[in-house]
């Protein structure tokens, strides 16, 4: 019985989240805020729908009782989070709540499965990093002087990267955290919006040659000691991040150009340099023969994907645990095992419209500092979605990043609760100066 | 703050990377629709794939039916429930429908996911999840002929060896057979797997001799050599002539043909006939090595073969400026290149089928327990190996074999058959092994069939009779 319960709901789950998704884009498509709220609380009720079916399977399989109070939190948090966000903020925008919120469900969702104590920690830290970062729009709302700390935020993420790497834990061959008590702190994660604050307040100032040159320099400080810490995967992302803002900041091709082609030479010199990165594009390019060793992780994920096909296996029939990390860098080949391909197709998609919708957000911007974070932190986003889901699909060699919001992991959690709130923060900001202008 | 935009283009530019980012994304989106899609299949059928047996606790694995519906294996339910795979044919069948007990091997393996996927109708497997019952896996219809299997089988009798025969214009295998064997039921199997596996055991009944054992070529491999020569020189090759005394002298080395059989006067034509090999070795010492490398990784060897299941790669090493030595063996198939007999198979194949190679499969359609086809094999091209020209005159050389030459024992047959013998070297003071490797009707190839007697002596004398039942289960039935 339980298990045509698991295979009619696997197919619902799939249609729910593929009308959220729809919703998702739609959205845009609507002039008038009436249609539009009516929009969020269509994806509210597909959420809340999804969260139910898969939180019912879990009871029926695990028949743990600890799993019903789990998930009572769970429902109330999110109620919570929703609605105290449109309280505190008049002018929140719900669709990134919503998208913030769909993505969360889905990692509770498959965390519980995989592991829920893990999953525990995750919703513990998740209502934890709700809380804290809830004041961030407030602060940009009422605090003028952001933009006037440059070296401050320089100065914090280099000191935090340089401690790393000197004290850092080795984790799969590269320095990530600080354990400080039980904590296990990956500054890193923090260290990505500091940068983009850095570059942003910088370009503000001025973006003559010298200004670019002394940016530059520190920026590449910032890679240096990354990749010293052999956390290429991080190197990456904030090189990525530095070239596109840098681009944006001068409209200047040949920099973009520039930048690109010495990323490409950096990227062939780091694969001459590190055994761990030969490893990691040889299981990309032909697992297969290393399926014992190297090759292990990803010919674990494609099996998972692959036997779970576009209708996935159903909750609880895969087997998601045999794929190594499998709560942190290749939780899109868990998702994508047991809620199907397309399901994990929409979780991507809706990752693509968080990324569009802090774009929109940084074109509407008019102050440079301003324009500059929504555009940085968007790329930072979408640069760690596609290096996760990339590297899980064998698209690109594997990197070790996390899916935010939907990984297992409390620095990743927090930083990105801080990034989206950042956006929200800008986006309240632009609504309440239209709303100013329209009352004139 | 300021309000005033020093950069007009800023908007202009994170439109065109936002587009840039889409279109990587699109990239992926594609590449991951086509993994799922397309490549998974192929993926996930892999013995380190565990989730594939998490599907037999819901589905009784299927039958695997031969090209006439009969049973090849199937899975018995006793009345407690437990599950015994059931081979019927005992050996008959052992290398190529394999064993699913101790590892899986042969179709038991390539076929996994379709055995353990159900495509009942849906109302029985609502009916069979609320009962608590397992569901009927899909069926495996095969390509294989039980007549051809069970000739091929008695023919090579208790001799160690291998017999393949396949459709040239499909692909389609129509019996494997490999000696010596074991009997794949499990409760055999498990009595014997110890002796099997063990070191004193040398007998590799385990091996599937017919795509992993390698094997000198011998004379089949004239093939490769005559080809070589029509194709550096299409319009006089047939113009060659040689003398053979029975042993061929040239300083230090002397090649001797079989039996030292002084062959007499010969053109290519009857040198290939007779497959004499001071004329073979010879001829070798006058062809371009580099472009005979190069024909030889045009028919695959030292490379992967469109095969689906577990196989050795054949090996060819002779380049330009190998010692004499070294071209007078290999010319004539002896010397370091291996082969196994799929891969003869298929090049026997290409031959008879103008020039073109069609993938060698097994598999022909799956059913679902109620017999409705889910999912249909095609056959498949893998491409030219050799052109239709070159291919005719192969085939002209191939028919004399038989009309004129070592292929004697198919000469009185009524249909008209084409074929190359062997009697390859592999060891001092040891039998050669027996080949034949070739095809019937010769002007309209229906069957190609490739026969290896290990220790056999004279391939014209012990495996081209094997062939030639073959021929005629197949074509006089």
């Amino acid at each position: 019985m339980t298990n045509i319960i698991i295979e009619t709901s696997k197919y619902l789950m799939i249609l729910l989240i593929a009308c959220y998704t729809f919703f998702n884009f739609r959205f845009f498509s609507f002039p008038d805020l009436e249609r539009k709220r009516m929009v969020c609380a269509r994806q509210n009720q597909a959420m809340f729908l999804i969260h139910l079916l898969a939180y019912l399977i879990i009871y029926l399989k695990s028949e743990d009782d600890r799993v019903l109070i789990f998930y009572a939190a769970q429902v109330v948090f999110f109620l919570a989070y929703i609605y105290l966000s449109r309280l505190l903020y008049r002018n929140v925008s719900r669709l990134l709540v919503n998208n913030a919120c769909m993505l969360l469900c889905v990692g509770f969702i498959m965390l519980t499965r995989i592991s829920f104590d893990k999953a525990v920690r995750q919703f513990a830290i998740a209502v934890a990093a709700a809380v804290i970062t809830w004041i961030i729009p407030y602060i940009m709302d009422h605090v003028w002087q952001l933009s006037l700390g440059a070296w401050l935020y320089a100065g914090i993420g280099l000191v935090l990267l340089a401690v790393v790497c000197v004290l850092g834990t080795t984790t799969f061959g590269a320095q990530l955290s600080l354990e400080i008590g039980a904590f296990s702190f990956q500054p890193s994660e923090f260290v990505k919006l500091t940068f983009v604050f850095f570059a942003a307040a910088m370009f503000y100032r001025s973006t003559d040659l010298r200004t670019v040159a002394v940016t530059t320099a520190a920026a590449a400080l910032h890679v240096l000691i990354l990749v010293m810490s052999k956390d290429l995967g991080s190197a990456l992302l904030f090189f990525v991040t530095y070239v596109f803002m840098l681009f944006i900041a001068t409209s200047n091709w040949f920099y973009l150009g520039g930048g690109l082609a010495a990323g490409g030479a950096a990227a062939f010199l780091a694969y001459t340099l590190f055994p761990h990165v030969q490893t990691r594009v040889a299981a990309w390019a032909d697992p297969w023969p290393y399926i014992d060793n190297k090759g292990y992780q990803i010919t674990q994920s494609l099996f998972a994907m692959g036997t779970g096909g576009w209708f996935g296996m159903g909750l609880y029939q895969g087997m998601p645990y045999k794929i190594p990390v499998v709560e942190k860098d290749f939780i899109f080949a868990a998702i994508s095992e047991e809620l199907g391909g397309i399901f994990a197709l929409c979780v991507l998609l809706i990752c693509i419209g968080c990324f569009l919708q802090f774009m929109m957000i940084a074109g509407k911007m008019q102050a440079v500092f301003f324009k500059l974070i929504a555009f940085g932190l968007g790329i930072v986003y979408i640069v760690q979605v596609f290096l996760t889901v990339g590297g899980v699909t064998k698209f690109i060699p594997s990197t070790g990043v996390t899916l935010p919001l939907v990984s297992y992991g409390g620095s990743s959690m927090l930083s990105t609760f801080a990034l989206f709130q950042i956006i929200q923060g800008l986006y309240i900001l632009k609504r309440n100066e239209e709303e100013e202008y329209e009352e004139d | 703050m300021k309000k005033t935009n020093p950069n007009p283009h800023a908007n202009r530019n994170i439109m065109f990377l936002t587009y840039g980012v889409l279109a990587v994304f699109l990239g992926l989106m594609l590449y991951f629709g086509y993994f799922l899609q397309v490549k998974s299949e192929e993926v996930i059928n892999n013995s380190y794939n565990a989730r594939l047996d998490r599907f037999a606790d819901r589905i009784v694995r299927g039958h695997i039916l031969s090209n006439d519906g009969q049973v090849l294996a199937e899975t018995y339910v006793d009345e407690k429930g437990e599950e015994i795979r059931v081979y019927p044919f005992g050996n008959l069948f052992t290398h190529v429908v394999g064993h699913s007990t101790k590892g899986k091997t042969g179709l038991e393996s390539q076929g996994n996911f379709y055995l353990l996927t159900s495509h009942v109708n849906l109302a029985e497997q609502v009916i069979h999840e609320i009962s608590n019952q397992k569901n009927l896996g899909d069926d495996l219809v095969t390509t294989l002929d039980v007549g051809l299997q069970q000739v091929a089988y008695q023919a090579l009798g208790d001799r160690k060896g291998a017999v393949i025969a396949m459709e040239p214009d499909t692909g389609k295998i129509l019996a494997m057979v490999s000696k010596p064997d074991y009997d794949p039921n499990p409760l055999s199997l498990e009595a014997s797997w110890e002796y099997l596996v063990s070191g004193e055991n040398d007998q590799g009944q385990l091996l599937n001799r017919a795509t992993q054992g390698l094997y000198p070529p011998g004379s089949i491999f004239k093939i490769v050599t005559a080809l070589e020569a029509v194709r550096e020189n299409p319009s006089g090759y047939q113009d060659y002539t040689f003398d053979c005394s029975g042993v061929f002298h040239l300083e230090d080395y002397s090649i001797k043909c079989y039996h030292s059989t002084a062959h007499g006067a010969q053109n290519l034509g009857l040198a290939f006939a007779n497959s004499c090999n001071g004329a073979f070795a010879n001829l070798g010492l006058q062809l371009n090595l580099d472009s005979m490398y190069r024909l030889s990784e045009q028919l695959l060897f030292n490379s992967e073969l469109p095969l689906p299941m577990a196989y050795s790669k054949s090996s060819y090493n002779m380049k330009g400026g190998a010692s004499q030595w070294e071209i007078l063996q290999t010319s004539i198939g002896q010397g370091t290149t291996q082969v196994t007999p799929m891969h003869m198979a298929m090049i026997t194949s290409a031959i008879a089928n103008g020039g073109t190679l069609m993938k060698p499969y097994a598999m022909d359609h799956v059913q679902n327990a109620a017999g409705e086809e889910v999912k249909k094999f095609l056959p498949s091209s893998y491409g030219s190996l050799m052109t239709a020209e070159e291919s005719a005159q192969l085939n002209q050389l191939m028919v004399r074999v038989v009309t004129e030459g070592t292929g004697s024992a198919l000469r009185d047959a009524s249909y008209s058959a084409a074929g190359k013998t062997g009697s390859a070297e592999f060891e001092a003071g040891k039998e050669t092994h027996a080949w034949f490797t070739g095809y019937a009707p010769a002007e309209d190839p229906q069957l190609v069939v490739t026969v290896i007697v290990e220790e056999g002596g004279s391939g014209g004398k012990t495996a081209a009779p094997i062939a030639r039942k073959m021929f005629d289960q197949y074509l006089l039935r």
